[in-house]
């Protein structure tokens, strides 16, 4: 049947494709002669050099917009030489117009609108042969003149250029984001969580997250100027990127400590929330185990640009400036094939990893099993006593090249993390992040997943929660709260969508849940309706038996499952949620106020009339300390998205 | 007169001779020598393999008038690739692997501007110009070739088009053979949801 479809296709093709019309054949051949006794004419090398694109829309140069014009199709009546001529005519007049191609006038530059390797023909061939999808491949007959673009200049340089325009450097807004990119980003969200009966379901389970990416893909879209879709907003990884300063284990207390508190909800007088905040004990940064460190790095053609490896290679020069003598890094490469670009290397030997990250190029496609296999083989083999060792992989999340069932590689990270090997995904580029698959692979690899957009953000995943992301504390680490029917009529979980549990996996140890990292702070909120309330959405079913009473004053029971890194085992942590109600600190207000900002992006029925006013006036308030600024840029962000709201 | 013309003929016979074994020359001997700056080899070698990279150039695009752009990208990105030239694959894998990159190139820049210049997706209206019979074939494929991303129609113009086997089309295309594969295999589920459609 099949077949017949393509046997059908190929008849198609074959009779549409037409014979070329011999006119032009005869001057795209005379074209081509011209070109090619230009390059043996000029001076070495000068016509191999290629012109190479970027991943994102190709700049052009002047020359060669000039080009494009003189060669049209309509101008191809023209003789090859009369185009050579005219273009070196042309050449002359416009480096008065156009200050861009104010560089020498005139001798062997390599014209280069991105960082390449040295400009042998070997290189060229190299790339070539390797298939470089990427790489520009249009030379010029004769191009004297153009700026000598230097490795370290090259990307700031690009950045500049007028036709480099709609890449954005790190840090910067871009505001065609949504609009340009063919948008093939696939979310990992769950319908939002419903109301919960207490009386018919008591029982709440989850793992707990601490991802981060969802707030950068928020960012971004709302810098772009447009509204995120709802699928983009995972409300526990936006409240989760602040840290909050909750109260820290005492010495000998166990890994991590909860707090719980019950405030009254800011969108409902009538209901509470309940937070149930983690935080990771921060052993003295001089205790920690050394780190073995194998960065994996996607360098297939579309990690090209500024906001992808260039932002990478920043964010990982900075985070080895933290890194001690006696950590370990490895560098595995994977593209059209994965490769160690540096053997395992101590972090004290700064110049040979530097190095080897000045070599990653962008080119070819991914192959990102393979890599990952190499990675998880480098980090066995590093493995040692007393060390803790972790894969960075860094992609734009297009995994679709090498596999043919997503399912089987994040089987494949499962089996793995058994090894005792973490792994943490970094998303970069926008556009094509396959969000579902990082998150996957992440949460099946023992990891952490975090979207990283700018510069800044770089630096907060790599260098300044360094220890958090790079050192767990605990593994698996489950939450489940029993609500008592008796005080709570109905509640719900604000985000945690992708992270719930059936109730008979809180006890299994075999079933795989979040990390807690040293220092790191986890938070989720509950709304609950307390039995009596006005709020309630539902009514007592007329023939259920009345609730059971006992510990008759708690809201609900607490327990948490977490090990300890590399135990088979878990511990249980217990603890009632009495109705007292809490002090509403900044954190519990600026984490309600993140919450609120979710609900808000997502349409979220329960906020009533509750709004974008409300929400900015509770988090402006609730900024305290704020060392790095983040929560500056999250009133900032919220205030963009009212008005884009409003605009709609 | 005569002893003027004789070397002449002998010059043309020449010519002729050294033109004869051009054309029996492997592409791969004829690229050492345009590589190592043979200006005949590299005409011969572009005269001989023009119409191949236009069939390909269409059947990536789907347009003739984007065809030609690309064939005219290609003339003027081959002598400097050329220069690189060392022999790794065989030539046509080589070339397709050239016409696939700058036709990546080309979308790639007119992405930027207009999204109109998708061959595939305005074919439909430049083939009403043409007879009733064609027409009705064309559409079909128009159909099937814009049902299809532009990853997609890349397999299908190299193992459909172009008759390359899925190894073949995976080096050209730098993807490991089993995308090819799955890619293929995604081609012919597109393709039976289309006739489902049809029949429908």
């Amino acid at each position: 049947m099949s077949e017949d479809d393509l046997a059908r296709l190929r008849a198609a093709l074959e009779a549409a494709t037409p014979a070329p019309d011999p006119a032009r054949r005869a001057a795209h051949l005379r074209l081509a002669e011209a070109t090619f006794a230009e390059g043996r004419q000029g001076t070495a090398g000068r016509a191999r050099q290629s012109l190479q694109g970027s991943a994102e829309g190709a700049p052009r140069t002047g020359v060669l917009k000039m080009l494009d014009r003189l060669t049209s199709r309509a101008a191809l009546a023209v003789t090859a030489s009369a185009v050579a001529v005219a273009a070196a005519a042309w050449l002359l007049i416009l480096p008065q117009g156009d200050p861009r191609l104010s560089g020498p006038p005139a001798g062997p530059a390599p014209v280069t609108g991105r960082a390449t390797p040295a400009p042998t023909p070997a290189a060229d061939a190299t790339t070539a042969a390797a298939g470089n999808t990427e790489g520009g491949t249009l030379p010029l007959p004769a191009v004297p003149a153009a700026r000598p673009a230097g490795r370290e200049a090259a990307a700031p340089a690009a950045a500049a250029d007028e036709s480099l325009a709609h890449a954005p450097a790190p840090g910067l807004a871009d505001p065609a984001a949504g609009i340009t990119e063919e948008d093939r980003e696939r979310y990992a969200t769950a319908t939002p969580n419903p109301v919960k009966v207490t009386a018919e379901e008591p029982v709440s389970t989850f793992s707990i997250d601490v991802d981060t990416a969802s707030w950068s893909y928020v960012r971004r879209y709302l810098l772009g100027g447009e509204l995120p879709p709802a699928e983009a907003v995972r409300i526990e990884e936006m409240i989760n990127y602040f840290p909050y300063d909750w109260p820290a284990p005492a010495a000998g207390e166990g890994p991590f400590r909860t707090t719980v508190a019950v405030t009254a909800a800011p969108w409902n007088p009538d209901t509470r929330l309940v937070h149930i905040a983690l935080r990771g004990e921060l052993p003295a940064i001089a205790d920690r185990p050394p780190l073995d460190l194998v960065f994996l790095v996607d360098t297939s053609g579309s990690m090209q640009g500024p906001d992808r490896l260039d932002l990478l290679k920043q964010g990982l020069r900075m985070m080895l400036a933290e890194l001690r003598p006696e950590d370990r890094v490895a560098i595995v490469a994977y593209a059209g094939s994965a490769g160690e670009v540096l053997a395992p290397t101590p972090a004290s030997d700064r110049a040979a990893i530097l190095a080897a990250l000045d070599r990653l190029e962008a080119g070819g496609s991914t192959a990102g099993q393979e890599g990952l296999q190499q990675a998880y083989a480098t980090a066995r083999a590093m493995a040692g006593e007393g060390r803790v060792s972790r894969i960075l992989l860094a992609t734009d999340g297009d995994f679709n090249v090498g596999i043919s069932d997503p399912e089987e590689l994040t089987r494949y990270v499962a089996r793995e993390r058994e090894g005792g090997t973490y792994l943490s995904v970094l998303g970069f580029g926008r556009g094509n992040i396959n969000d579902t698959l990082m998150q996957a692979l992440a949460q099946n690899g023992n990891g952490t997943a975090a979207y990283i957009d700018t510069l800044a953000e770089a630096r907060k995943v790599l260098v300044d929660q360094l220890t958090g992301a790079l050192f767990p504390i605990a593994d698996d680490v489950k939450i489940q709260v029993e609500w008592n029917p008796a005080a709570v009529a109905e509640y719900r979980l604000i985000g945690y969508e992708t992270r719930a549990l059936a109730r008979t996996d809180f006890a299994n140890d075999r079933v795989d849940a979040g990390e807690i990292g040293a220092g790191h702070t986890v938070t989720a909120i509950y709304e609950v309706v307390p039995v009596g309330s006005p709020a309630r959405l539902t009514d007592d079913l007329r023939y259920a038996p009345p609730a059971r009473v006992t510990g008759a004053d708690e809201l609900g029971f607490l327990r948490l499952r977490y090990k300890l890194p590399g135990a088979g085992t878990s511990t249980l942590v217990e603890q009632p949620i009495l109705p007292a109600m809490s002090e509403a600190g900044d954190d519990i207000r600026f984490s309600a106020a993140i919450a609120g900002f979710g609900q808000l992006l997502i349409g979220s029925p329960f906020l009533g009339d509750w709004g974008w006013d409300e929400a900015i006036a509770l988090a402006e308030g609730a900024r305290g300390a704020d060392p790095f600024g983040w929560r500056v840029e999250a009133v900032t962000l919220m205030r963009l998205a009212e008005s884009l709201a409003g605009a709609n | 007169m005569i002893a003027a013309a004789r070397p002449a003929k002998d010059r043309a016979a020449a010519r002729v001779e050294a033109g004869r074994m051009r054309m029996e020359s492997s592409d791969e001997s004829l690229a050492r020598a345009a590589a190592g700056g043979d200006r005949a080899a590299f005409a011969a070698l572009a005269g001989r393999h023009y119409d191949r990279v236009f069939r390909l150039a269409f059947r990536l695009t789907g347009g003739r008038a984007e065809a030609e752009d690309l064939t005219q990208d290609v003339c003027l990105a081959l002598p400097a690739r050329l220069a690189g030239w060392r022999g790794e694959a065989r030539f046509t894998t080589w070339l397709y692997r050239v016409v696939v990159n700058a036709a990546h190139d080309r979308r790639r820049r007119n992405a930027a501007r207009a999204r109109a210049a998708d061959g595939w997706g305005a074919w439909e209206e430049d083939r009403r110009a043409a007879a009733a019979e064609a027409r009705a074939a064309g559409d079909w494929l128009a159909r099937a070739m814009g049902a299809l991303a532009p990853e997609l129609r890349d397999t299908v113009a190299l193992v459909v088009g172009e008759g390359l086997t899925q190894a073949e089309a995976a080096s050209v295309l730098g993807l490991a053979e089993g995308t090819v594969a799955w890619r293929m295999a995604e081609v012919r589920r597109r393709l039976k949801a289309l006739a489902g459609e049809e029949e429908g």
